[in-house]
């Protein structure tokens, strides 16, 4: 983070000459007074300079944005990333060349990734945000993946009369799974274990 | 690969300029072990050792063209 302390005559002096410093203007900028400082008698005794502490802000979404095409530059030259935000939830989409070495064996070098991004981008900040790391569609791909799995094992449960496991999964994609199954008279879903060992279980009703 | 571990790192801890990272090669593996200011050991290990997990996914993901086996240590 960009930050100075510059002191002068008045507060206004001070706030002047730190933007100055940092070459920006002040509504880029967050303004702590440190000392309002003191006139002094006849400017000559007792009197205190004003201190400010002047900080550039900086927008979270951004440093999580240049954060991932750091990071995604150790894979490949060129990963793009596009960002789009949705109140709360930022969307964050990797594309390029060698995207399948981001996104790992049934995603988790994505969901890492994604779990990284998104602590960086709630720490020290008040407002929580919901991130999703996304990388050439792969999370619509893997939803359509699951839905057909869930009916899949669905009917497999009803046929053998025996409750039906699923591999351990994040919950965004448990989730996928039980809302499928929500109207499927036939079954009921629950999920087992602790984190990250949680898995699905259908069982046939 | 040093690098990749501190571009990651960083930006998680309160002290940057406290992340550390020394490489020791053996014969099948390169072991990278990564330090960091006391007061940030709990942010890149996480509850339950979720970020400490996550990093190491994707610094190991990011090192399977080396030849040899990729070891993190953390602390």
């Amino acid at each position: 983070m960009k930050q100075v302390t510059a002191s002068g005559q008045t507060v206004k002096d001070a706030v002047q000459s730190a933007l100055e410093q940092l070459n920006t203007t002040e509504d880029q900028v967050n303004i702590e007074v440190i000392d309002e400082g003191k006139k002094g008698m006849f400017g000559l005794f007792g009197a205190k300079r004003a201190i400010v502490k002047v900080t550039i802000k900086v927008d979270p979404v951004n440093q999580a944005t240049l954060y991932l095409k750091e990071v995604a530059r150790f894979f490949s030259e060129d990963v793009a990333v596009r960002v789009k935000r949705d109140g709360k939830h930022i969307y964050f989409d990797l594309s390029g060349e060698k995207i399948a070495m981001i996104i790992g064996k049934r995603g988790q070098t994505l969901n890492a990734l994604q779990h990284l991004v998104r602590v960086m981008l709630n720490r020290g900040s008040q407002e929580r945000f919901r991130v999703t790391v996304d990388a050439e569609g792969y999370r619509d791909r893997r939803q359509q993946t699951l839905e057909q799995l869930a009916s899949r094992l669905a009917d497999k449960a009803v046929k053998i009369k025996r409750n039906v496991t699923l591999e351990p999964m994040p919950s965004f994609e448990r989730k996928i799974i039980h809302s499928v199954l929500q109207d499927n008279q036939k079954v009921e879903t629950t999920s087992d274990g602790t984190e990250p060992n949680r898995h699905v279980v259908i069982k046939p009703l | 690969m040093k690098a990749l571990i501190t571009t990651i790192v960083q930006p998680l801890v309160d002290h940057p300029e406290d992340v550390a990272v020394t490489v020791k090669e053996e014969t099948n593996k390169v072991v990278y072990h990564l330090t960091v200011h006391p007061e940030d050991v709990g942010k890149v290990i996480g509850k339950n050792g979720r970020i400490a997990k996550s990093i190491r996914t994707v610094v190991y993901a990011a090192g399977t063209d080396t030849k040899k086996r990729i070891y993190l240590d953390i602390m």
